[in-house]
């Protein structure tokens, strides 16, 4: 099982990695604000795997203000985009 | 070896696997709209999954698990939908092979300007 | 009298997520939660809880949102892994396009569902909603008209959505 979950944390990385190369490349902002928005989701399971990793559950509440942080964040970018900027 | 611990950890490599099918996406798709598509929806799915195989591993976290699952569920269309408006208003093009677009032919119709 | 009630479902539904976020019934984080649950139900008016979105708590209607669960899960995970398929292809096959479909739903949580239900569902997305008009990012469009688009896209989640939030179910 322990295979399984480092196969787990290889793909989440690979994920993240992947992502951060959007967030860079753009081309416009809200290509980057969706990359950035993937990374949240993938950094939110692995920051619940670490908890479960060093048996801390405080991390779960690191992952879920991250969540609400990030989701705040592109609705600010989007409503700031409708106003027509 | 516990059931759940092995259930728990096939839905973590699972969902991990969606993660990166997530981040592909949006490395290889053509426009910001598809992008959204692969990108978000699938690491939407990737996110659960994770939480939960996590939860069953760990059955005394669950319950916050599914809150948090939960959370991203709701929130994840929202701002989604408010990306793609704010991005297709803000003049984002849809990529070149695009089939059809209905809503630029309602918004020049309801006298709309359209940025492009 | 409904106004009431509307501040005491509120305060409890707070009450509840606050002891599920911290996971204790330790006397200290039952009386915090208790007190900011109130604050914030006199903050917000009750908001989130009108006397209507009550109306769901009716046998039937809980019963169909009950079944939409399963529903939704199956479609999100047959979307996703249709989805999938095209990202792994080298070939990348998509046909992406807006389309407009229409919807019978008129309530407005019902239609919020109904878009949100729609941008769950990889492969489609909800761009706009204007009147009973919705206009959806297709990934793959093959529907030919608003009719074809509508019945692809709308009338499954449309069938329980109409149970459990429209008036005259």
């Amino acid at each position: 099982m322990k295979t399984l979950l480092e196969l787990a944390l290889v793909l989440a990385a690979a994920a993240a990695l992947l992502s951060v190369y959007r967030l860079i490349k753009g081309p416009e902002a809200f290509s980057r604000a969706v990359a950035l928005d993937v990374l949240t989701l993938i950094t939110m399971p692995m920051m619940a795997g670490l908890a479960l990793w060093v048996r801390r559950s405080i991390y779960l509440d690191v992952a879920l203000v991250y969540a609400v942080l990030s989701f705040l964040g592109v609705m600010a970018l989007a409503r700031y985009a409708d106003r027509g900027v | 070896m516990a059931v759940n611990v092995v259930i728990g950890s096939v839905l973590v490599a699972l969902g991990a696997a969606f993660l990166f099918l997530g981040a592909l996406g949006i490395v290889r798709m053509p426009d910001l709209y598809n992008r959204m598509q692969a990108g978000t929806k699938a690491t939407t799915l990737g996110n659960l999954l994770t939480l939960v195989g996590l939860g069953l591993i760990e059955p005394a976290w669950m319950l916050k698990l599914l809150l948090i699952a939960l959370f991203v569920l709701m929130t994840n269309p929202i701002s989604s939908h408010a990306l793609a408006r704010g991005a297709y208003r803000a003049g984002v093009p849809l990529t070149e092979g695009s089939v059809r677009d209905e809503y630029r032919e309602a918004l020049e119709e309801h006298g709309e300007e359209v940025p492009s | 009298m409904e106004r009431a009630v509307r501040y005491l479902v509120s305060i409890a539904a707070l009450w509840a997520l606050w002891l599920a976020l911290v996971g204790t019934l330790d006397p200290q984080e039952v009386v915090a939660g208790g007190v900011i649950a109130v604050l914030v139900t006199l903050v917000a008016g009750g908001a989130p809880f009108t006397g209507r979105s009550l109306r769901i708590l009716a046998p039937k209607r809980l019963a169909w949102a009950l079944a939409y669960i399963p529903y939704m899960v199956w479609a999100i995970v047959k979307a996703n892994l249709d989805v999938a398929r095209r990202v792994v292809d080298p070939r990348l096959p998509i046909n992406p396009g807006i389309v407009r479909v229409k919807t019978r739903l008129k309530h407005p949580v019902a239609r919020t569902a109904l878009a949100n239900s729609i941008t769950l569902t990889p492969g489609t997305l909800s761009v706009d909603i204007c009147g009973d008009e919705l206009y959806i990012h297709w990934v793959d469009v093959q529907a030919k008209d608003i009719e074809e688009a509508t019945r692809e896209i709308v009338s499954g989640f449309e069938r329980y959505l109409e149970v459990i939030f429209e008036d005259a179910a």
